[in-house]
This record gives structure tokens, C-alpha cells and sequence, in this order.
């Protein structure tokens, strides 16, 4: 009977204890995290947060290099850096340079083939093989420093007990502590996306369901941006999106909508998915006009432009988002944008978007990981830090075609970020590269044997 | 300091493959992972779809010529040790290795071995010859359909006349080394590559 009795008191104080440690666990993250993203004030802790990581990584990494150095081991260094000197010439001018100092024949009578050519094509070819431009962007950047993430680093060796000790607490602190509060708010904060929405759904079509629609959206993802602890810098911001217009960003990962969002209101536009994301897309677009397509629409280019074009003419519906790259790329280049959005005619808000890897690498390697992998990969890293730039609206010209304005909108985006504009195509993560550009150096070395001497100038810039 | 290789390149292998190819120790980790990032399949071997999957080097007329120079005879995988010696045929000659002792086998980056790479992109059948339809075969790869047969036929059989010298109506490579200027082979034959 004694026994009995002991145990019943001390269950009870188990229960009160868990009791009171979920209360004041819920009350903080509603006073630190949930309060300020309705309002959209913040405290400044994310900040400490971020330059006390820093400190903590040049620590590392300086500890990993002496130890490295101290033992005799050579690290591996991303190649990134490039092995090779490529200098950028014309296929022209390089033929006639490989002719002209092998050769003692007058060059201007002889521009018919020498079996040398064969050699501009071989080096080119040769060159690509070990470095180019377009297969690294699909894969994460590597770093230089080393983040505490051993995902990042496989020359991860006992190098010393302190920096292992501080590993494991890192693994502790994110696996621990971070991931759960994270999951937490996120399950949060799409809730509260999905009811909301919903019931502002019922509301008559007005001025209140806009502005309710719109604090609603703002406060959701604002939850959102704390579930990933995402760090943003926000430049520029007299220049955002206004109605009517459409807003192109580069693309690295699906937060960068979560991103855009948290700072302006923006109609999304994408297509249906099923599941979870098709529930959230049905409930988003019932408080404020959503631009959703069916997977057979999409392919409908007519149909897709006519959507847009009728959307972005009504004044009072928000700016849509978009982005023209049509894949997601590494975040250290702008790959070749979709004229389809360009040709629609309304202003275009370019925004630029560059994640400082050295935190959490947000790019989303689909092939690698699937969403949800994805998620817990992000929200298991340190931060997402980032930094937005809004540039000033541009309209296409006179005389300018939708694929030139396109690229002059990526030219802008790529400078303001500090990433290499590219003239590839994102679509080749998947698909082959097309033969019409084989098909162009081809023509190029043709006209030299042919002996006619035109350059085309369009053709420098490509190539 | 991360490196996609899910096994790492051993100490030995990498003493290996500089004795064989000449390359630096950084030279080498760094093909190495320049390797294992073109090597989807992850089984330590490239294919030629892992080659054709570089979007210049698909655009580049000679692309398929030149992916076939990685592969020995009737394979169809190549592994780093492969890769690496088709490699060093584009290592510049460096200086002291000029002095070298003439006995030591050849490098592989020496003039006659450079030379003997491009042989081979047009000599595919292996027969030390170039024949006229081996010429025309990468005239027509070099110019795709900008340029009639009669007119690629004649710039075919100009070469050859200009080349052959036993009256065979083929080209050898002795007659290749003497038409094909001996001189910037061996500049244009090298990758200007970071001193590391």
C-alpha cells in the first residue's frame, strides 16, 4: 500500500511538470516569434544569431587548415576554381591564328582547309571537358570555409577534440533544439495559412477581404521565414512591385517565394500539385486571385499568356510573380529566362536574389533530394541568410524583341547580384542541348572555307 | 572544402598517375573531382552519355570524335586513370622536362604523342591512314550542311595532293607531321593551365 502511494504524488508531479514546460514553451515562441511576425517587428535576435555563427566558422576552419597542415594532408579544393585559362576568342580569329604561325604561305589566298583546323574544335572540346560553364550551376556551390555541416565537407577527419566537441554540439543544438521549434512554427504557420484563407473566402469581394487577404498572407509567411530562421536583406524597397506589373526573379529554391512573400503581396503563379501543397493552393486562391494552371493547360502557351495578360490589365489584382529561369540553378548564375513572360507588355520589376552560402546552402537539387528531404535539410542548417535586391522597373523598348528585353532583364538581375549571366538554358539540367547551336559553328567555320570573311556580331557575344 | 568523391583518391594513385601523366598533386585531386561530378552513375567510370552531357562539348562539331579518343578500343567505359592519360596529352612541355633522359619512355605530351591524337580523330578505323573518306567524313562533321559534296569533295582531294607523297592517295603520319604544322601543334596542343 506504501508503494502505491509513493507513486501517485510523483506521477502528478511529472504531469505538472510537463504541463508547465509546454505552457512557457508555447508562450515564448508566441511572444518572440508568432507576435512579431504579425506585426512585422523584430527583436534582433536573428542577427546575433548570424555574427555569432560567423565567428564560430573562421574559428573552424582556421583549426581545420593547421590541422591539416600540421599532419601533412593536402584538402581537397573544390574545383570551382578554374584548372584552365580560357580566353575568350572567336572561332575565326583562333583558326586564322593556328594557320598563320604554322604557316609560310601568303594567308590571304589560302583560307581553304589545313588539316590543323581539326585542332580549334579538339582544344575547345577538350577544354569543357574539364571545366564548363553550365554543369557545375546544377549542382551546390561548394565552399570554401567549412560550416559545421559535415554535408558540406568530406575531409571531415578527427583533426581535434575541441572542433569534434563543438561539431557534436552543432549536431545537438540543430537536431535537438532548431528542427523541432522549426517544424513547429512552419505546421504553424501553413496552418494558420490554410484556415485563414479559408474563412476569408466567405467574405463578399471587397476592399476588407483584400486588405484581410493581404495582412493574412503577409503574417503566414512572415511564421514561415522564422520556421527557416531566414535572415533577409531587403535593398531597395522603394522600388517593389506595384499592381499590374510583373515581378521576375532568379530562382535557386522553392523559398524563394516564401521570401518574396513575406514582404509584399503577390499573386502566385504555378501549377496544381496534389497533396499537401494542392490543399494550400486551393485555400490561398480563395481570399485573393491566384494564378493556378492544370498540368494540361501548361502546355497551352496561348491559353498561359492569355491568363496573364487578363490578370495583370486589372489594376486592382496584385503583381505577379514569376520566375522566367524555369528551374532551380545554383545561385552562383542567371541561366537563359523564358520570353513567355516578357511578351505579355506590362512593367517588369526585376528582383535579385543571392543566398550567402556560408549559413545553409539553400539550392534545391531536385534530383538529388525530394521536397520534403529538402525542408528538413533546411531547416537542420544554421540559417538561410539572403539578401533581396528590388531593381528599377524596365519596360521593353521600341524595337526590341521579347527575347532582348528578356535578356537585358537578366543582365540587370545578374550584375545587381553578382552572378554570372548566362546564356544556357536551365532546361538543361534534363534535357539535351539543342542542334541548331552545333548547327551555327558549323556555318561559322563553313564561311571560312568558303572564303567569305563575314563575322556575325551576335555570334561574338554567344560564343 | 568539399569534394563529391564518395571514394577518395588514394595517396599511391595519385603518385601514380603524376609519374604517368606529369600532372601535379592539385592538378590531379582537382580532375578528380571534376571526375566524380561528371560520373552520374557513381560506379567510378564514365560513359559516353556522362561525356555528352556537357553542353559544349554537344555543340562542338568534333564532340563525338573527341569523346571517342577517352575510350580504348571497343570499350565503352573509362575509368580516372583513363581519363587522366587522355588528359596529359594536353599538358604544356614544361622546361625541364626537355633535358630529360632519352631513354625514359616517352611522355605523353611530348610533340610525336600530340600529334598522334590528332591523327586519330581523323584515322578512325585504326589503319594509319587517312583515306580520302576519312578526310571527308570530318570535313562534313566540321561544316554540317552549309557546303556541297562537290565542293568539300575537291577541298578533299586538294589536301591529299598537297600531302601524300608515295602517291598511295592517303595520308600516313609521317606525311601528317610534315602538311600538318609540326610547330603549333605543339602551342595550340596545350591547355594554358593555373601554375598550382
Amino acid at each position: 500500500m506504501g508503494l502505491f502511494l509513493d507513486f501517485n504524488p510523483f506521477d502528478n508531479l511529472l504531469c505538472i511538470l510537463l504541463g508547465i514546460s509546454f505552457t512557457v514553451w508555447f508562450t515564448l515562441l508566441l511572444v518572440f516569434i508568432i507576435v512579431p511576425a504579425i506585426f512585422g517587428v523584430s527583436f534582433g535576435i536573428r542577427q546575433l544569431y548570424m555574427k555569432t555563427l560567423l565567428k564560430i566558422f573562421e574559428w573552424a576552419t582556421h583549426r581545420i587548415e593547421r590541422g591539416a597542415k600540421d599532419n601533412n594532408h593536402l584538402l581537397y579544393k573544390p574545383y570551382s576554381n578554374a584548372i584552365i585559362a580560357k580566353e575568350p576568342t572567336s572561332l575565326e580569329e583562333e583558326i586564322k591564328e593556328i594557320r598563320r604561325s604554322g604557316s609560310n604561305r601568303d594567308l590571304d589566298h589560302a583560307s581553304e582547309f589545313e588539316m590543323s583546323d581539326i585542332f580549334y574544335f579538339c582544344r575547345q572540346g577538350v577544354e569543357s571537358i574539364m571545366d564548363d560553364e553550365v554543369t557545375k550551376r546544377f549542382s551546390a556551390e561548394e565552399l570554401e570555409s567549412w560550416n559545421l555541416l559535415t554535408r558540406s565537407n568530406y575531409n571531415f577527419q578527427h583533426i581535434s577534440l575541441r572542433l569534434t566537441v563543438l561539431w557534436g554540439l552543432g549536431v545537438v543544438i540543430r537536431y535537438g533544439f532548431l528542427l523541432p521549434l522549426r517544424v513547429t512554427l512552419a505546421f504553424t504557420g501553413v496552418g494558420l495559412l490554410v484556415v485563414l484563407t479559408s474563412i476569408i473566402g466567405f467574405l463578399p469581394n471587397g476592399r476588407m477581404k483584400n486588405f484581410l487577404s493581404e495582412q493574412v498572407h503577409l503574417m503566414c509567411y512572415r511564421i514561415c521565414v522564422r520556421a527557416l530562421t531566414a535572415i533577409i536583406t531587403y535593398h531597395d524597397s522603394e522600388n517593389k512591385p506595384k499592381n499590374g506589373g510583373i515581378c521576375v526573379a532568379n530562382h535557386t529554391s522553392p523559398i524563394d517565394v516564401i521570401i518574396l512573400a513575406s514582404d509584399g503581396c503577390y499573386a502566385m503563379v504555378g501549377q496544381i500539385h496534389g497533396g499537401l501543397m494542392g490543399v494550400i493552393q486551393k485555400s490561398m486562391v480563395k481570399a485573393c486571385p491566384h494564378i493556378w494552371f492544370e498540368r494540361s493547360e501548361v502546355k497551352d502557351r496561348h491559353l498561359v499568356a492569355k491568363r496573364l495578360s487578363d490578370h495583370v490589365e486589372d489594376k486592382t489584382k496584385l503583381p505577379i510573380l514569376i520566375f522566367p529561369e524555369g528551374t532551380c540553378i545554383n545561385n552562383t548564375s542567371v541561366m537563359m529566362f523564358k520570353k513567355g513572360s516578357f511578351e505579355i507588355g506590362s512593367t517588369v520589376y526585376p528582383v535579385a536574389i543571392k543566398y550567402d552560402p556560408r549559413f545553409g546552402d539553400a539550392f534545391w537539387n531536385s534530383s538529388q533530394f525530394g521536397m520534403v528531404n529538402y525542408l528538413l535539410r533546411m531547416m537542420s542548417s544554421w540559417a538561410i541568410v539572403c539578401s533581396v535586391w528590388y531593381l528599377p522597373p524596365m519596360t521593353r523598348e521600341e524595337g526590341e524583341d521579347a527575347v532582348q528585353f528578356a535578356n537585358r532583364v537578366k543582365a540587370a538581375i545578374a550584375r545587381q547580384g553578382g552572378l554570372v549571366d548566362l546564356l544556357w538554358d536551365g532546361g538543361l539540367k534534363r534535357g539535351k542541348v539543342k542542334d541548331t547551336f552545333k548547327e551555327e559553328q558549323q556555318k561559322l567555320y563553313s564561311k571560312m572555307l568558303a572564303g567569305q570573311d563575314s563575322i556575325l556580331p551576335t555570334f561574338q557575344a554567344v560564343f | 572544402m568539399g569534394s563529391r568523391a564518395s571514394t577518395l583518391l588514394r595517396e599511391e594513385e595519385i603518385e601514380e598517375i603524376k609519374k604517368e601523366t606529369g600532372f601535379s598533386h592539385s592538378q590531379i585531386t582537382r580532375l578528380y573531382s571534376r571526375f566524380t561530378s561528371l560520373d552520374k552513375g557513381e560506379n567510378g567510370t564514365l560513359s559516353r552519355e556522362d561525356f555528352q552531357r556537357i553542353p559544349e562539348l554537344a555543340i562542338n562539331p568534333l564532340g563525338d570524335r573527341i569523346i571517342n579518343a577517352f575510350f580504348p578500343e571497343g570499350e565503352d567505359q573509362v575509368n580516372f586513370r583513363g581519363f587522366m592519360r587522355t588528359l596529359a596529352h594536353f599538358r604544356p612541355i614544361e622546361d625541364n622536362e626537355k633535358n630529360k633522359d632519352p631513354i625514359a619512355s616517352e611522355p605523353l605530351n611530348s610533340r610525336s604523342n600530340k600529334l598522334l591524337f590528332a591523327f586519330r580523330l581523323y584515322d578512325l578505323d585504326r589503319d594509319d591512314k587517312i583515306s580520302r573518306d576519312e578526310l571527308l567524313q570530318v570535313l562534313r562533321m566540321m561544316v554540317g550542311v552549309n557546303i556541297s559534296d562537290e565542293q568539300l569533295g575537291s577541298i578533299a582531294d586538294r589536301t591529299i595532293q598537297e600531302a601524300d607523297q608515295n602517291g598511295d592517295n592517303s595520308i600516313s603520319f609521317n606525311e601528317f607531321i610534315k602538311v600538318g604544322n609540326f610547330l603549333i601543334f605543339c602551342i595550340f596542343g596545350n591547355m594554358n593551365y593555373y601554375l598550382t
